[in-house]
Parts: C-alpha cells; sequence; structure tokens
C-alpha cells in the first residue's frame, strides 16, 4: 500500500469521526435541511468530474466528463438553493405577516 | 509555492469551512450561516480545481456548468416542499451517476497504470455509484407513485441480492490483477445498475426514511471512493462527512421504527413481509369494536371546551397539503385559549424532519414542535390530540400487544388524551397492515375524508362558534 493510499485512510478515519461528533448533534428539527445540505456538499465529486472534462484526452472521457459536471452542479447548485429556502421557513415566532 | 501547493490549501481551507459549516447547522439559528459556510468552501475547491495541471480546455466545463446550473437553479427554487422526499432522492441519483461516470473516465484514462488502492477504489466507485444511481430513481419512482409504493418482492431476493454484492467485489477484487480490462469495469456498473433495483423495490413506501438515508450513506462512500481513486482529500473528507450523515440518519431511524439496522440494510423486506401475513391473518378486521364515526361539528364541540391540544401529524399531512389548514386550526384553537403543540415523531412522513419542514412552510414557529421523547408523557394530561393523517406511529399495539409486528416500535401516546380526534382518509390500515385499535377506542372520535377539506371546515366552525359566543356575551 503506496504511502498517499495510506495519507487517504487517515483522512477519511479522522473526517468519519469528526462528521460523527457534529452530526449527531442536529436535532430531528433541522434533519430534512442536514441531508440537504450534505448532498449539495457531496456535489464536490464537481472536483473530479472537471478534470476528466477538461482533460482533453479523447471524445469519451470529455463525454463521461461533462455528463457527471452537470449531474454534480445540478447537485450543487440546487441543493444549496433549497436547502436555504428551507431554512428560511424556519422561524421562532408566530406567522409574521408580509413574507409570504 | 506551486499551483499543487496552492490547490491543496484551498482544498483545505474547503474542508474546514465544511465542517463548520454543518456545525452551525446544527442550531435553527445559526443553520443558514452554515449554508453560507459550505458555498463558500465548494466555490474555493471549484476554484483551486480549476487551477489543476491537468485541465488544458474550458470550453466544454463552462457549458457543462452553464447547464447544471440551470437544472439546479430551476430545481431549487420551484420544486415545492411537499415534493421534497422526491427532491433528495433524485439529487442522490444525479451525485451516484456522478460518481460512476467520473470512475470510469478515471479508468479509461489511467487504467492500465492505476496502482492496487486505486483501482479497488475506482472499481468500489463504480459499484456504489451506479447502485446509488438506480436504486435512488426507484425510490423516486416509488415516492411519485410511478412505481407500486408497497413491496415488491421475490423468492429469494435476499440471497440473490447478497450473491450480486459478491460478484461486484469479486469483480472489483479481479479488476486488481487486471487493470486494462474495460468491460471488466462495464460488467461492475451493471451488476450495480441492476442491485440498486432489485434492493429497492422490496422495501415499502413508510420505510422510505430509512432507505433516503442509506442511499445518501451509498453516495457518501462512493465520493469517498472517488477521493482515494484521484487521490483527492476534499472528496475523501466530503464523501466521510455525507456517508456519515446517512448513516446517522439511518440508524435514528431505524431505531424509531425499533427495526434492527440489519434487517433493513439487507433489502428491508421485514416490515412488508410482517405487514401481508398480519393483514391475511386478520380477514375483515377479526373482532375490533365498532369506531365512532363523528361529523366536523362534533369535533368543533369537543374542541371549543379544550385548553390543551396536541397536534399529531402524519404521512397523510403531506399527501392532501394540509398544512396550512392545520396552522389555521392551531391559529383558531389558540385564539379559544387552548394551548396548542405539535409531537412529531421522527419516522413521520417519508424523509427525516418532513413534518417539520412542512410546518415551517405553513409558518407554524418551531418551538411549538416537539419531539417524541419531550411531549410523550403530556398526553395523559391533555384534553384533546388531534391525529392528521398518522396511524402506525400512533398504533398503542406497539406499547401493548406482543404478537403485533410494531410491538416495541417507540409510539406517540394518543390514546392516553382525554380524547382523539383522527383525520383519516378511511379505514385502510397503515404501511405494515396491522388494525390500530386507537381507532376503534369509545374515546377516539373518527373524521373520515380529505384531511385538508375537513380541517378547514372545522376552523370554520370553530371560529363560527367562538364568534356566536361573543355575541352571547355581548347580548
Amino acid at each position: 500500500m503506496s504511502q498517499t493510499s495510506i495519507m487517504g485512510l487517515y483522512v477519511f478515519v479522522l473526517g468519519a469521526f469528526v462528521g460523527w461528533q457534529v452530526l449527531s448533534k442536529v436535532p430531528h428539527l433541522l434533519h430534512t435541511p442536514l441531508m440537504s445540505a450534505t448532498n449539495a456538499i457531496a456535489g464536490i465529486s464537481l472536483v473530479g468530474s472537471l478534470v476528466a472534462a477538461g482533460s482533453d484526452h479523447d471524445t469519451l472521457t470529455t463525454v463521461l466528463g461533462c455528463l457527471a459536471v452537470t449531474a454534480a452542479t445540478i447537485n450543487v447548485v440546487g441543493g444549496f438553493l433549497i436547502t436555504d429556502r428551507m431554512l428560511r421557513m424556519f422561524k421562532r415566532r408566530g406567522p409574521s405577516r408580509g413574507t409570504r | 509555492m506551486t499551483t499543487t501547493d496552492i490547490v491543496q490549501l484551498l482544498y483545505l481551507a474547503a474542508s474546514a469551512l465544511f465542517i463548520l459549516g454543518l456545525q452551525s447547522l446544527g442550531k435553527a439559528d445559526t443553520a443558514r450561516r452554515g449554508v453560507r459556510f459550505a458555498e463558500l468552501g465548494m466555490a474555493l475547491a471549484v476554484a483551486g480545481t480549476l487551477l489543476h495541471h491537468e485541465i488544458v480546455s474550458y470550453h466544454w466545463i463552462v457549458v457543462s456548468i452553464v447547464v447544471g446550473s440551470a437544472i439546479g437553479t430551476a430545481m431549487g427554487l420551484f420544486i415545492p416542499m411537499v415534493k421534497m422526499p422526491e427532491r433528495i432522492a433524485l439529487s442522490h441519483a444525479f451525485g451516484g451517476l456522478a460518481v460512476a461516470l467520473v470512475g470510469i473516465a478515471e479508468h479509461h484514462r489511467h487504467g492500465s497504470h492505476l496502482g492496487a488502492t486505486a483501482l479497488t477504489a475506482v472499481g468500489l466507485e463504480v459499484f456504489l455509484g451506479a447502485l446509488t444511481f438506480t436504486g435512488s430513481l426507484v425510490a423516486f419512482g416509488k415516492l411519485q407513485g410511478v412505481v407500486r409504493g408497497a413491496p415488491i418482492t421475490w423468492r429469494a431476493q435476499n440471497v440473490l441480492n447478497l450473491l450480486g454484492v459478491a460478484l461486484a467485489l469479486g469483480g472489483v477484487a479481479y479488476l486488481v490483477t487486471a487493470p486494462a480490462t474495460p468491460y471488466l469495469l462495464l460488467a461492475i456498473l451493471a451488476v450495480g445498475l441492476v442491485l440498486g433495483v432489485t434492493l429497492v423495490l422490496p422495501v415499502g413506501g413508510a420505510d422510505m426514511p430509512v432507505i433516503i438515508c442509506l442511499l445518501n450513506a451509498y453516495a457518501g462512500l462512493a465520493a469517498a471512493a472517488t477521493g482515494f481513486a484521484l487521490g483527492n482529500n476534499v472528496l475523501i473528507i466530503c464523501g466521510a462527512l455525507d456517508g456519515g450523515s446517512g448513516l446517522i440518519l439511518g440508524l435514528m431511524m431505524s431505531r424509531a421504527m425499533n427495526r434492527s439496522f440489519s434487517n433493513v440494510l439487507f433489502g428491508g423486506s421485514g416490515a412488508g413481509a410482517t405487514g401481508a401475513d398480519a393483514a391475511a391473518a386478520a380477514p375483515g378486521g377479526g373482532e375490533r369494536g365498532a369506531a365512532t364515526i363523528s361529523t366536523v361539528e362534533d369535533a368543533a364541540a369537543v374542541l371549543e371546551a379544550a385548553r390543551s391540544v396536541i397536534i399529531v401529524p402524519g404521512y397523510g399531512m403531506a399527501v392532501s397539503q394540509a398544512q396550512h389548514a392545520v396552522r389555521d386550526l392551531a391559529a383558531a384553537l389558540a385564539a379559544n385559549g387552548a394551548s396548542v403543540r405539535y409531537a412529531i415523531h421522527p419516522v413521520a412522513g417519508r424523509m427525516p424532519g418532513h413534518m417539520n419542514v412542512l410546518l415551517a412552510e405553513a409558518n407554524v414557529p418551531y418551538e411549538q414542535l416537539f419531539d417524541l421523547d419531550a411531549i410523550n408523557d403530556d398526553f395523559g394530561r391533555t384534553d384533546v390530540a388531534i391525529v392528521v393523517g398518522a396511524n402506525d406511529v400512533v398504533n398503542p399495539a406497539a406499547r401493548t400487544q406482543r404478537t403485533s409486528p410494531i410491538y416495541g416500535m417507540p409510539v406517540l401516546a394518543v390514546d392516553k388524551a382525554t380524547t382523539a380526534i383522527c383525520f383519516k382518509r378511511s379505514f385502510k390500515p397503515g404501511f405494515a397492515g396491522i388494525e390500530n385499535e386507537l381507532f376503534t377506542k369509545p374515546s377516539t372520535m373518527m373524521v373520515l375524508g380529505d384531511a385538508k377539506d375537513s380541517i378547514a371546515a372545522l376552523v370554520r366552525e370553530v371560529k363560527g362558534a367562538a364568534a356566536a359566543g361573543h355575541e352571547r356575551m355581548a347580548a
């Protein structure tokens, strides 16, 4: 096993621990926005698809890469927008007229 | 400092911002700031990637990003809140698709030069990505009603599914020894695509919260595998975070249904099968007592006298989009002097937090929303519990009947309130196919019909009664 993959495992395991600590504190109230936000963040696969789409290797790679970039961008843009739209609705006090 | 160093530092900053963002998402006050952090992190990561030395042409990238942003913006702005479970399922499908395609492209470009770790990662990435893609599409179809929502089962499904998983893992292992075989990767892809369908078809509609969380976890793991394949740490971290959140939510959901996680993992057919058995064992409902069918007027009369009210929403509220009517009812009762709160069961609806989002959409302040543990002891001191389209999460059999398929599942103790008013479309049993003795209790009033229409009529009735009362006082 190479040095990089060992480092990768370090990052994965520590990332999973931090994630577990942070995410298990999120209340039921916010579970849908949480899911929608982690969804948008998982659109980070954009990072991998950008390299494939722009590498100019051959047509197949470009097509696969472009499809992947499109799908990931939908998730990133749509995910962040809808998370914010949801969170805007969560209000502490009673109905405030005029905001609808 | 080389360009590579700058890119790596940008990735590091992005990772920190993602974690910071998720931490802020833990509180309603700071949640929107959390989204800003995560957005900034994403912008940094994308900017860093565009500096990558392997990227030589940008025009197709720009086209794809513009198209993706347009579709994403349209979906983000116009999808109604009631369709959130469907949107989440679709986004899992897109995520899985992107990851699978990246894996194939990576293998196509570097196939024979990849090391053992990268090859394993590519194989897993393609397998999990494909599985997430079709699995999420089937979940979407079930939520939309395109695919039958009830469990679709067949002989030896768990054995066949496990064989499929073994086949895919064997394929990944073989890929490491024979890297330059594109057809092998395509075979892994095909197995993943098929398994996604066969793993989700047996899952019933009400088990959707768990399966959506699981698909989320698979999508996260697939993204992490991409990180290993490309040697990219920010991908690994985001994959771990996404996979972790799916896993945590899935565990919470299955605990709230008193199902073991492995039961859900291996096809989740348990509830469906036992439910069918239970329904078959009790044709026509057996010796159930007669339910008290009430009119909206009866319900209004009871509510007029109520000082404390707890509203219990279920999936039926989402189906008939009754959340605004429910909010109006709560306001009318509060104007009448009653204390009104909402009790939210963790698995009410089709995804974690489904009811909270719908009620927030209807302008219900979140301070009135209470979790199962926080409110369950109060039902005994409550005048009226109003059940809107919930069934299994209020079934007292989970507490009392050892033979019931849902025995042991934590349920809201609606039956302990002085009176329960249940809004229900018909007497059809819930997902588990079990009779609900709450509906036949003498202290329960059943109001049948569309929840939105019934509750809107009830609001008029309550307001009218209050107005008449004022006139009497004035006279």
